[in-house]
C-alpha cells in the first residue's frame, strides 16, 4: 500500500476521533498528530505527559514501575524491597530481562522478589516496624548484599508511613546504604514520574557517598553508560564498542550495574545517555554539581552507531578519534553482510512503533538501515522534549500518537496496514490475531541484544524471522478463504 | 518564578532548561552578558522572555530562578 498523504493522515485521525464523546475527542485530538519536519518544537503539534482519560485503554505503567522496574531494579547487588502488598513486586518480577552476572541469591538479587507483604493489620497499625524487621532479616539471610532500597507501593503514601526514618536508622545499624524511594504508584500520570523520583533518590542518597574521597584512580577516558538497562544484554554489546575505542566504562546505569559503580560515577569525565527519558535528570544534576558534561547517543543500527561513536570521540583526543574510525572499519564487513542478507527480504516494508522511553525514535535508524520505513510512532510516557527529538527522525506526513488508546491503535493499524508492529506484550496478541506480524520492542521478544553491531545482526534476523514467517499466510481459516474467493468470483461474473 | 537550569552548548550559546515544563531552548539574547554583570531579560528562540536579577556572571551550568516576562504565544 502506498504511503498516506498529509491530508489522508489528517482525515484518518479525524475519522478515528469520531467515536469519542465531545470532551474526550477534544482531549485526544491534542495527542495525535501528523509529523511535520519543518517544525522546530513539538508543542506546536502534540501534547504529551498528560493524565490518560478514564474509560480508554491506556498502555501506561505507574510510578512504582518506573522506579522499581526500570531505574532501581537492575542494580544487581542491592536488595529492592517492594514495600506494600505482594502483587506489585511478584507480577513484575524478572519481567524486564535485565541481564546480569552473578550468583542470584548470594551476591546478586536481580530476579528475586523481596516484599513486605502488607496485610490488613499493617495498613491499620502502620508498617514501619515490619520494615525495620525486614532489614535485619535481609542482613541475616543475604549478608553479601551491598545495600537496600525501599520501593514504596501505593498504600505507603496513603497511610503515611515514615520510611525515611526507618531507612536512616537501618543505615546506621547495618552500615550499608538504605534508600527510601517515594515511588507510590498513584504519583504522576505514568511511569515517567517514577523515573524522576528514582533519579532524585539516587541524587539524595547515593551520589554523594564518595564526595571528598579520591582513592579511586581516574583516567582521562572515564565514561559512564547511563540509561542502558541491559535488556537481553544490550549494555554489554554497547560497552564493548566503547572499550574498543579506548574509553574506560566506569559505571553502567543501571543494567548489570552495582551500587559501587553508581557511587563512583561523579568521578567520570563524560556521561553517555542512552535512555534520555528515564535518566536525563541525574545527568543534568551531575552536570551542574560535578561539571560532568553529558551527551545522548544511539546504538541501534550501523548508521546511528557510527554517528554516535564519532560524536563521542569528538569529545576526546585524537587517539580516541582514530580508534573510533578503526572500530567502525573493523565491523564494516560484518554489518554490510547483515544488510546484504536481510535488506532484500525486508526492503520497503512499513513499520509502526509504539514503545516507551527512547525506542520510538532510536530504532528508526536501524529499520532504515534494513530498507524499512517507520510510518507511525509514539511514546507511552514521553514528554515534549522527546517529541522535539522525534520530529526530525520521522518522515513527513507520518503518524505520531501520544499515549495512544487501544482503540486508536487498532484503527490506525487497520487503515495504515503496516507490515510490522513493534510494541509491548499487551498489544502483541491483539495484533497477531489481526494477522499483523508483531515484535515486542520492550523486551526484544525474549531475544536480544539489539544494541551495537552485534545487536544489529540479531535485530535484522529477528525482524526477518517475524515478517517473513510463513504463518502469516495461514491466518484465514481455509473455509473462509474459499468463501471469499467465491464472492470475488461472483462479483467478477 | 520557574527554576531554570542554564548551560552553555558547544557553540557557546546559552541553553535554557525548565524541568517542570520540559522546555529546552537556546537563548537568542541576554541583556547583560559580561563577566561583571550578567542577567536581565533573556529572549529565547521560541519568542518567550525571562528575567534574571542582574548579578556577577555565574559558573555555568547552574540553576537559577527566573521571572517570566511574557509567554510569547
Amino acid at each position: 500500500m502506498a504511503a498516506l498523504t498529509r491530508e489522508e493522515t489528517e482525515a484518518l485521525i479525524q475519522e478515528v476521533l469520531e467515536v469519542y464523546p465531545d470532551a474526550a475527542k477534544k482531549d485526544r485530538a491534542k495527542h495525535l498528530a501528523v509529523n511535520d519536519q519543518s517544525l522546530e518544537k513539538s508543542n506546536k503539534c502534540i501534547t504529551s505527559n498528560r493524565k490518560s482519560l478514564p474509560g480508554v485503554m491506556t498502555i501506561r505503567g505507574c510510578a512504582y514501575a518506573g522506579s522499581k522496574g526500570v531505574v532501581w531494579g537492575p542494580i544487581k547487588d542491592m536488595i529492592h524491597i517492594s514495600h506494600g502488598p505482594v502483587g506489585c513486586g511478584q507480577y513484575s518480577r524478572a519481567g524486564r530481562r535485565n541481564y546480569y552476572v552473578g550468583t542470584t541469591g548470594v551476591n546478586t538479587f536481580g530476579t528475586m522478589n523481596f516484599t513486605s507483604d502488607f496485610q490488613e493489620k499493617d495498613i491499620v497499625f502502620g508498617g514501619d516496624k515490619k520494615l525495620a524487621k525486614i532489614m535485619h532479616e535481609i542482613e541475616e539471610l543475604f549478608p553479601l548484599n551491598k545495600g537496600i532500597s525501599i520501593q514504596s507501593e501505593c498504600p505507603i503514601g496513603l497511610i503515611g508511613d515514615d520510611i525515611e526514618a526507618v531507612a536512616k536508622k537501618a543505615n546506621k545499624e547495618i552500615n550499608k546504604p538504605v534508600v527510601p524511594v517515594r515511588c507510590e504508584g498513584f504519583r504522576g500520570v505514568s511511569q515517567s514520574l517514577g523515573h524522576h523520583i528514582a533519579n532524585d533518590a539516587i541524587r539524595d542518597w547515593v551520589l554523594e557517598n564518595r564526595d571528598g574521597d579520591d582513592s579511586f584512580p581516574t583516567t582521562p577516558y572515564d565514561v559512564a553508560v547511563i540509561g542502558d538497562y541491559n535488556i537481553g544484554g544490550d549494555a554489554w554489546s554497547s560497552r564493548t564498542l566503547l572499550e574498543e575505542m579506548g574509553l574506560r566504562v566506569v559505571a553502567q546505569w543501571s543494567g548489570d550495574g552495582t551500587i559501587a559503580e553508581m557511587e563512583k560515577t561523579p568521578k567520570v569525565k563524560l556521561n553517555l545517555i542512552h535512555c534520555y527519558r528515564s535518566m536525563n535528570y541525574i545527568a543534568r544534576h551531575m552536570e551542574e554539581k560535578y561539571k560532568i558534561p553529558w551527551i545522548e547517543y544511539n546504538f541501534f543500527g550501523p548508521t546511528k552507531i557510527a554517528e554516535s561513536l564519532r560524536k563521542i570521540a569528538a569529545l576526546f583526543d585524537e587517539t580516541i578519534q582514530a580508534n573510533a574510525e578503526k572500530v567502525i572499519a573493523r565491523y564494516q564487513a560484518e554489518y554490510e553482510a547483515v544488510i546484504a542478507k536481510y535488506k532484500p527480504r525486508l526492503q520497503g516494508k512499513r513499520v509502526m512503533l509504539y514503545v516507551g522511553g527512547l525506542r520510538p525514535r532510536h530504532v528508526i535508524g536501524a529499520y532504515e538501515d534494513l530498507g524499512m520505513e517507520v510510518v507511525g510512532t509514539g511514546y507511552e510516557f514521553g514528554h515534549n522534549d522527546d517529541y522535539d527529538r522525534t520530529i526530525k527522525e520521522m518522515g513527513n506526513a507520518t503518524l505520531i500518537y501520544d499515549d495512544v488508546t487501544g482503540y486508536e491503535f487498532e484503527e490506525f493499524v487497520k487503515r495504515v496496514k503496516p507490515d510490522l508492529i513493534g510494541s509491548g506484550v499487551k498489544e502483541k496478541y491483539i495484533f497477531q490475531k489481526m494477522g499483523v506480524p508483531f515484535r515486542q520492542m520492550h523486551s526484544w521478544d525474549y531475544s536480544g541484544p539489539y544494541h551495537g553491531y552485534d545487536g544489529f545482526a540479531i535485530f535484522a534476523r529477528d525482524m526477518d524471522m517475524t515478517l517473513n514467517n510463513p504463518c502469516w499466510k495461514q491466518i484465514k481459516a481455509p473455509w473462509k478463504a474459499a468463501a471469499s474467493e467465491q464472492v470475488a468470483v461472483a462479483a467478477g461474473a | 518564578m520557574p527554576n531554570v537550569m542554564l548551560k552553555k552548548n558547544a557553540d557557546g550559546k546559552l541553553v535554557f532548561y525548565v524541568p517542570k515544563k520540559d522546555l529546552e531552548e537556546v537563548a537568542e539574547s541576554v541583556e547583560f552578558d559580561s563577566p561583571e554583570q550578567w542577567g536581565g531579560e533573556v529572549l529565547l528562540s521560541d519568542g518567550s522572555k525571562y528575567y534574571f536579577e542582574p548579578q556577577a556572571q555565574p559558573d555555568f551550568p547552574v540553576t537559577l530562578r527566573a521571572k517570566r516576562v511574557d509567554s510569547g504565544e
